[in-house]
């Protein structure tokens, strides 16, 4: 137990991981994680690595692209305008197969600026054929890297982690930090299926006629959905070796449900023991578990969901979703935008809500904890 | 058809076309008066000449298969051995 | 075969000229990076590629840094000695979109050989205007009109741009001398670090001339002083190919298409004028008289 702020367990996990090539660009408050990599590298103790700085994060990705399709395990993270800036890159990477690791340490987008956290970055790229998973504290985000790699590995699809920033990552926690043989025993060195070579030239990156364009993105989605075996059976396996996280989802049923996903599940766990109610945190937000929300939620009254990204002109991202999953089925659903650009989302704000929905003055979706305010022109 | 993980591709597939078709003027090659230098070779943007040797002489062969008649070989041939004809077609 | 017949190349393209002579000066032991662009497109359709080398395109402006993570790659796996890295670009992914990250691998002095393929536009979407174009060209985007007179813009000048980030090995050649840039090729590879080689590649469909005369105008260019023909080895300038007998800039524009309005247009003579004092500032800088 050694207790270290987040994002050196998230180093830490990384360097355990063996990866080949490191390349990534600063943003707060993503770069602690890339310093601290620095430093490993500078005193020696990534073998087998090299650690580049990159000019930009879509170089930084791009970098990544050519070693990923050489044969070589890399690692980026970033987040909010830089994750945005790389996602040419990361869209590319997602059809091209090529299973990058990208420690998101979520952070709002511009503008206005913000450093602070939400998740509309890494919501953004929910289409992208990415696989999306989302923390809940420390100790989940340092266990999960060995976890994204094989994930990575055996679905050949990049694979984006998702902490959130400031909350998570410059959090102080006591961690169990994994050790080198353990995470020898569960992750192999990378074997791609394909990679450049000399001996075996192929053509990476083809353009694709209308003809048959279609098809790979029919391979793509449905490789995907497909994915979803192979990320529980990963969670199985780690929980075998080291801690049960639960599986896609973690749940605890009752009449009236809180969902989210995140570091918020934290306090929401604490409301719903203490209002015996019950919760759901989506850990694989892509892909979607589908199936697997609607088997849990559909005999449920009331679905309470808390979202941090907003689609604007429609409504919370996640809810979006968790509507879709919940067509036909009886529970009400109700939606709270919260904690934008970092604002905090305290217990007695997740509690408000839930008196609203349980005394029946909730609306489909609305924002809450704002403060008030005039618009004005200038 | 084949789909192929992240669209990857086989090398060398682009034989299976036959650009030949393309070509309204072909090159005739003189044998006599080609002097084996290689030019031709060198600059055919479709890599469809090739040098042979027979008898001690080196020789330009076009593969009208793929020759799409663009003419460079013939403007760059040194001993004029090169001539741009009509491209009969059965 | 590196590089192989069946592409779907213009008739008369340079672009394959250049690519199979460079493959070929380097055994096919390349692995090589492709941005989107004319060669790209002709040449690794799914199911119809052209390459017998292996090859990745991923997009417009990111091949110097797919083929920084190459280097590397290579690298830490031990395999540097599979093959070179060889990065095949056009004037617009080079000088323009791609500019900061060729400016960046530069700077890196990653271990690439970024091969430069100049036809002076945006050639595969229809003969856009870039930074490469030549004074007074007349392209879809700076078409010859009745008050303009096509391009009105100096190219940007990449061989400084190289320069300017110590690249060990700097280099123009031209597809009308294939023995040149098979030997600059071969000679980039002995050094370590990056390597930059301008090739200019005339494009018959952009630039209006008959497909047989790509390699006269691409002559036309060197023997008018327009595109010198240089060799830098760490900074130093160590090999131009002079020019035994210097021809106005005239007769290389009057066999384009693209620069016919110049003798027309009643700006045409002060841009020819402009083009001829390029040519004769090339000339007295590198010594090609």
């Amino acid at each position: 137990m050694k207790v270290v702020r987040g994002f050196y367990a998230v180093a830490y996990a990384v360097k355990l991981c063996k990866p080949n090539v490191i390349c990534a660009y600063p943003i707060t408050p993503q770069t602690e994680i890339v310093e601290n990599l620095a430093e490993m590298y500078a005193n020696g103790e990534l073998e087998n690595c090299k650690y580049i700085t990159a000019e930009s994060e879509f170089e930084a990705a791009s970098i990544l692209v050519g070693a990923s399709a050489t044969g070589a395990r890399t690692f980026t993270a970033t987040c909010s305008q830089g994750l945005i800036l790389m996602s040419e890159v990361l869209l590319n990477a997602a059809g091209m197969r090529l299973p990058i690791v990208i420690v998101n340490t979520n952070r709002a987008l511009s503008a206005p600026l913000s450093i602070w956290n939400d998740l509309q970055d890494s919501m953004m790229l929910r289409d992208s054929g990415i696989i999306q998973m989302y923390v809940e504290d420390n100790q989940e985000v340092h266990e999960m890297i060995p976890q994204a790699y094989k994930i990575a590995e055996s679905t050949m699809f990049p694979t984006m982690v998702c902490m959130d920033g400031f909350k998570l990552t410059h959090a102080y926690e006591p961690i169990d930090l994994l050790d080198q043989e353990t995470v020898d025993n569960f992750l192999p060195p990378y074997e791609p299926p394909v990679k450049l070579s000399i001996e075996n030239p192929l053509t990476f990156g083809a353009y694709a006629p209308p003809n048959c364009y279609m098809e790979f993105r029919y391979k793509m989605h449905k490789d995907m959905v497909n994915a979803k075996k192979t990320i529980e059976n990963v969670f199985k396996e780690w929980a075998e070796i080291k801690r049960d996280w639960g599986g896609l989802i973690e749940f605890k049923e009752s009449k009236t449900v809180l969902v989210s996903l995140g570091s918020i599940m934290g306090t929401i766990k604490e409301v719903a023991r203490e209002m015996s109610l019950g919760y759901l945190k989506v850990r694989t937000y892509r892909p979607f578990p589908y199936d697997e929300i609607r088997e849990v939620l559909k005999d449920c009254d009331n679905v309470i969901v808390f979202d941090r990204a907003v689609s604007f002109g429609y409504e919370g991202v996640l809810t979006i979703d968790v509507r879709n999953a919940l067509y036909g089925e009886s529970p009400n659903i109700y939606s709270f935008i919260v904690g934008l650009g970092g604002r905090d989302v305290p217990k007695s704000l997740i509690e408000d809500c839930v008196s609203k929905v349980l005394s029946g003055k909730a609306y489909r979706y609305s924002f809450e904890g704002l403060k008030d305010f005039e618009e004005v022109t200038f | 058809m084949r789909i192929s993980l992240g669209a990857v591709s086989r090398p060398l597939e682009s034989l299976n076309d036959k650009t030949g078709t393309w070509a309204v003027l072909i090159p005739k090659i003189d044998r006599e008066k080609c002097i084996g230098c290689g030019e031709c070779y060198m600059f055919c943007p479709d890599g469809c000449i090739e040098m042979m040797q027979e008898d001690r002489k080196r020789f330009a062969v076009v593969d009208y298969d793929y020759c799409k008649g663009c003419g460079i070989c013939c403007e760059v041939c040194p001993a004029n051995a090169i001539e741009m004809v009509e491209k009969v077609i059965e | 075969m590196f590089f192989g017949k069946g592409h779907s190349a213009c008739y008369g393209c340079p672009l394959p000229i250049a690519v199979r002579n460079v493959l070929e000066a380097l055994d096919g032991r390349c692995f090589v990076v492709n941005p989107t662009g004319c060669l790209e497109v002709t040449s690794s359709q799914y199911g119809r590629s052209a390459w017998g080398v292996p090859y990745i395109h991923s997009t417009f402006e990111n091949g110097p840094s797919v083929a920084s993570g190459i280097a590397y790659a290579l690298e830490v796996l031990g395999r540097e000695d599979e093959g070179h890295v060889v990065v095949f670009a056009g004037d617009g992914a080079t000088a323009d979109i791609g500019v900061g990250y060729l400016s960046s691998m530069l700077h890196r002095n990653d271990n690439v050989l970024y091969i430069c393929l100049d036809n002076e536009a945006y050639q595969n979407t229809g003969n856009q205007q870039s930074s490469q174009t030549m004074l007074g060209a007349s392209t879809t985007t700076t078409p010859a009109g009745r008050i303009l007179p096509g391009k009105t813009l100096r190219r940007k000048d990449m061989v400084a741009f190289a320069l300017a980030h110590g690249t060990p090995y700097v280099a123009t050649s031209s597809i009308a001398f294939p023995r040149d840039l098979r030997r600059k090729a071969k000679r980039a590879v002995e050094f370590r670090g990056s390597k930059y080689i301008h090739v200019h590649c005339p494009c018959p469909t952009g630039w209006h001339f008959d497909p047989s005369k790509t390699v006269e105008v691409a002559r036309l260019a060197y023997e008018t002083a327009l595109f010198p023909i240089v060799e830098f080895e760490y900074g130093r300038l160590v090999r131009v190919k002079k020019i035994k007998k210097r021809r106005p800039v005239e007769d290389y524009l009057k066999v384009q298409g693209r620069f016919k309005h110049l003798f027309k247009h009643p700006e045409g003579g002060k841009l020819i004028s402009e083009l001829q004092r390029i040519a004769d500032e090339n000339a007295l800088r590198y010594g090609l008289d």
